[in-house]
């Protein structure tokens, strides 16, 4: 690493378009990479295409398909989110979007990943690391465990400024200040010196968005960021990312199992259930009227604040299925009351609905489909 | 299931509740202030009727409810069960007492022994209140609890890690209900497990209430959740409780700038509610209990105070919960000012919103859905039960 007391640099404009010296640019992927890096036009259609990808885990108990033949697609600017329960595989995609899946005994098993349309899948480790670090920010639920506790907040927000902007640490603290106070924090540059334990689970959320704008992303993944936070404080940091991500026209990825912060919060959403994507479209159209039968009992299924106090709750019967071996049926099929012989003998496609860009995996819902 | 009557019907009164925590330090373990974790609460609970306890993390709502029941011993105030005062009761009194009264914890993770059986866990308050007769009655007994919250009363056997977070929340239930309460407290009792899953637990409590007569004091920070079971909810910030009422009352017309704040910031999973409501974002994180502002203790981040040229009343004298309504109470000075804003409320007046009712209609008949609870499965065979030895 190196870190030029460079002077002449003006705090609030980072050099974007340096890159690191210690990086070295290996593979062919990578040298279009660097040249996306150093200018900031936009080169392809979209900010990410995921095609196919599957994740697997090997365990002893045997190969656990955590995300199975995913695709989709993000533009610029947008949000996206990844909504359904523990176990869908909606973090384990966004893992696998950076390549940040343990392995083992987690794998990559298939699949192309274009950002900006470059090939991720392609990129040598050091590659990767230059892509995280300047493009992709994370916010991840618990920013307990996700800060270091040993080093300060300044520290923390300096550190990737400093590796992949190659601001000198004056010029790097400038643009920590300035960060820590647009996610709200007052007394920005006296905190700068205090470690994660003296801020509140909300403040560290902020220092944790601070961290993941430190290097002017492209793509904000957001795992469950509110998860941990109480309600008033949640709509402070939903707030907050909405707020950044229209200023810095940032493309969000926000998972989450909260269908009301969807709702909320996003342009599209995609719906996962047993590691696949089972209903995609815009939010208007998907909380309308929802397709796949899963995310439609899911949506019934919640009190709603708005609603007076009504009969009992419909519920989704059953617990979803084991990935170590789905089989060969639709996989809610087990669970749904409108199933068919036909749901069990193979699954069906994600195939296009009424709506533009609406699309969900369910025959019943089918054009000429039982459900209405 | 609404038992709304006059305090004559109330099975708990709470009057000037208070629960205080020592900070100590040094060596000597010198106490140098205190946590006011719960500050002089007063409200009753009518028998029959749940009543919801809402409010953020720290706000006491979860020490009340341990209060309520003396699993903390109240610092001030009294707590009065069906007339008796148990914050005077002796631990011998208090144990035939605690028969009546139970309570079902948030996490089914850690509040279950994990080197005890299903039927040992279940069959441990049956025995220290020596409700059965003989060890087949208990086991007899133990079988009919389990079919109760939907699951398969062959299960005795088994360790609490062999269930889904769901199925352990079901088998706390049934350790709750084994001693045949009257009342009990549900301390976030679905906050922990998955969408899908919370809605059958919350429709477990609700059919065991109306088979039982339960009466529930329902903790949590779900509001949408607690309008759905709640026959009153009360509203607690920083160890106060600062509104309380109905449910229509708290959620189209709430009193207090808090409570509308707090509703504003619910997530409604309705992208066209989501943008008509007009929100209020709290500024700030909540005060430290152990050193509360002065006057209102909302005042600080109070929307309203800011609104009316913050007034001085607010940062002076505390208010007093009062009667703003019929049946409805806040403690803001402010309280008329409250109940006139539109801040906050998701309803549209008279409007209730549209659910495509999953599971009914289209003419086809629903396929039994695989029975992951296993009720369904056949009954008990031979030899799977008898094992159960411990306890």
């Amino acid at each position: 690493m190196t870190v030029t007391d460079d002077q002449g640099q003006a705090p609030g404009s980072p050099a974007l378009t340096e890159l690191p010296e210690d990086v070295e640019i290996a593979t062919e992927e990578g040298k279009r990479l660097a040249s996306l890096l150093q200018d900031s036009e936009r080169h392809a259609r979209k900010l990410l295409e995921v095609k196919n990808l599957s994740t697997h885990f090997f365990t002893a108990d045997g190969t656990v398909h955590a995300v199975d033949d995913v695709s989709f697609e993000l533009d610029y600017g947008e949000t996206l989110g990844l909504v359904g329960e523990s176990g869908c595989g909606k973090s384990v995609t966004a893992l696998s979007l950076t390549r940040l899946v343990p392995d083992p005994p987690g794998k990559i098993v298939a699949g192309e990943i274009l950002f900006d349309g470059v090939n991720v899948m392609k990129l040598s480790s050091n590659e990767m690391r230059l892509l995280r670090g300047k493009r992709i920010g994370f916010i991840f639920q618990d920013p307990m465990t996700s800060l270091n506790p040993t080093l300060t907040v300044g520290y923390q927000i300096t550190e990737s400024a400093r590796i992949h902007m190659g601001l000198s640490r004056k010029a790097a603290d400038d643009r920590a200040a300035e960060l820590l106070s647009k996610v709200g924090i007052p007394r920005a540059k006296d905190r700068m010196r205090d470690y994660p334990h003296q801020f509140s689970g909300g403040m560290r959320q902020r220092v944790m968005i601070a961290i993941a704008l430190a290097c002017d992303p492209m793509l904000l993944l957001a795992d469950e960021p509110t998860t941990a936070l109480d309600v008033t404080i949640q709509a402070q940091i939903l707030e907050l990312i909405r707020s950044l991500s229209e200023e810095f026209g940032t493309a969000v990825i926000l998972i989450t199992h909260d269908l009301g912060i969807a709702a909320g919060m996003c342009n599209r959403v995609n719906v996962m259930y047993a590691g696949r994507i089972v209903e995609t479209g815009k939010v208007d159209d998907l909380f309308e009227k929802p397709q796949m039968p899963y995310a439609w009992g899911l949506l019934d299924s919640l009190p709603r604040l708005d609603e007076i106090k009504g009969e009992r709750l419909r519920t989704i019967e059953g617990l979803p299925p084991d990935l170590i071996d789905p089989g060969a049926e639709c996989r809610f099929s087990p669970r749904c009351p409108y199933a068919r012989d036909v749901c069990r003998e193979g699954e069906p496609e994600l195939s296009e609905r009424a709506e533009a860009g609406h699309l969900a995996r369910c025959f019943g819902t089918e054009p000429g489909g039982w459900i209405q | 299931m609404t038992n709304a009557g006059d305090n004559g019907n109330a099975l708990i009164q709470v009057e000037n509740l208070q629960v205080f925590f020592p900070i100590t330090a040094g060596l000597f373990q010198r106490r140098v202030g205190e946590v006011r974790a719960v500050d002089d609460i007063t409200f009753e609970i009518r028998k029959g009727e749940t009543l919801g306890l809402v409010g953020e993390s720290g706000c006491g709502k979860s020490t009340t409810g341990r209060a309520l029941i003396r699993l903390r011993e109240a610092t001030g105030g009294s707590v009065r069960f069906d007339g008796t005062d148990l914050t005077q009761l002796s631990t011998r009194e208090l144990r035939r007492l605690r028969r009546r009264m139970q309570i079902i914890f948030q996490d089914p993770y850690s509040s279950l022994n994990p080197r005890m059986t299903v039927g040992s866990i279940i069959s441990e308050p049956i025995e220290t209140h020596n409700l059965a007769a003989n060890k087949q009655a208990k086991m007899q007994r133990v079988r009919e609890l389990l079919a109760l919250v939907g699951l398969n009363p062959n299960y005795t056997n088994r360790y609490p890690h062999e269930f889904s977070g769901g199925q352990r929340q079901r088998i706390g239930i049934a350790r709750a209900l084994a001693v045949e309460p009257e009342f009990i407290v549900c301390d976030e009792p679905i906050s922990a497990l998955d969408v899908s899953i919370q809605a059958q637990v919350l429709n477990l409590l609700i059919e065991l209430r109306e088979q039982f007569g339960l009466t529930y004091l329902f903790i949590a920070h779900d509001l949408s959740v607690v309008r759905h079971i709640s026959d009153r909810v009360g509203v607690m910030y920083l160890g106060k409780l600062v509104e309380l009422g109905p449910p229509t009352a708290i959620y189209e017309t709430p009193g207090h700038p808090y409570t509308r704040a707090l509703l504003s910031a619910v997530p409604i999973p309705d992208p066209k509610a989501e943008r008509r409501r007009k929100r209020v974002i709290l500024t700030g994180d909540v005060p430290s209990p152990a050193n509360p502002p002065s006057g209102c203790r909302f005042h600080t981040r109070c929307w309203l105070y800011e609104q009316l040229g913050r007034p001085e009343n607010c940062r002076t004298e505390d208010p007093e919960l009062r009667v703003v309504a019929t049946d409805h109470r806040a403690a803001c000075h402010y309280a008329e000012e409250a109940l006139q804003s539109d801040v906050g409320v998701a309803h549209i007046a008279g409007e209730q919103p549209q659910r495509r009712a999953f599971g009914t209609g289209v003419g086809v008949a629903p396929v039994a859905p695989v029975a992951a609870t296993a009720v369904a499965e056949p009954p008990p065979a031979d030899g799977d039960g008898q094992s159960t030895k411990t306890g």
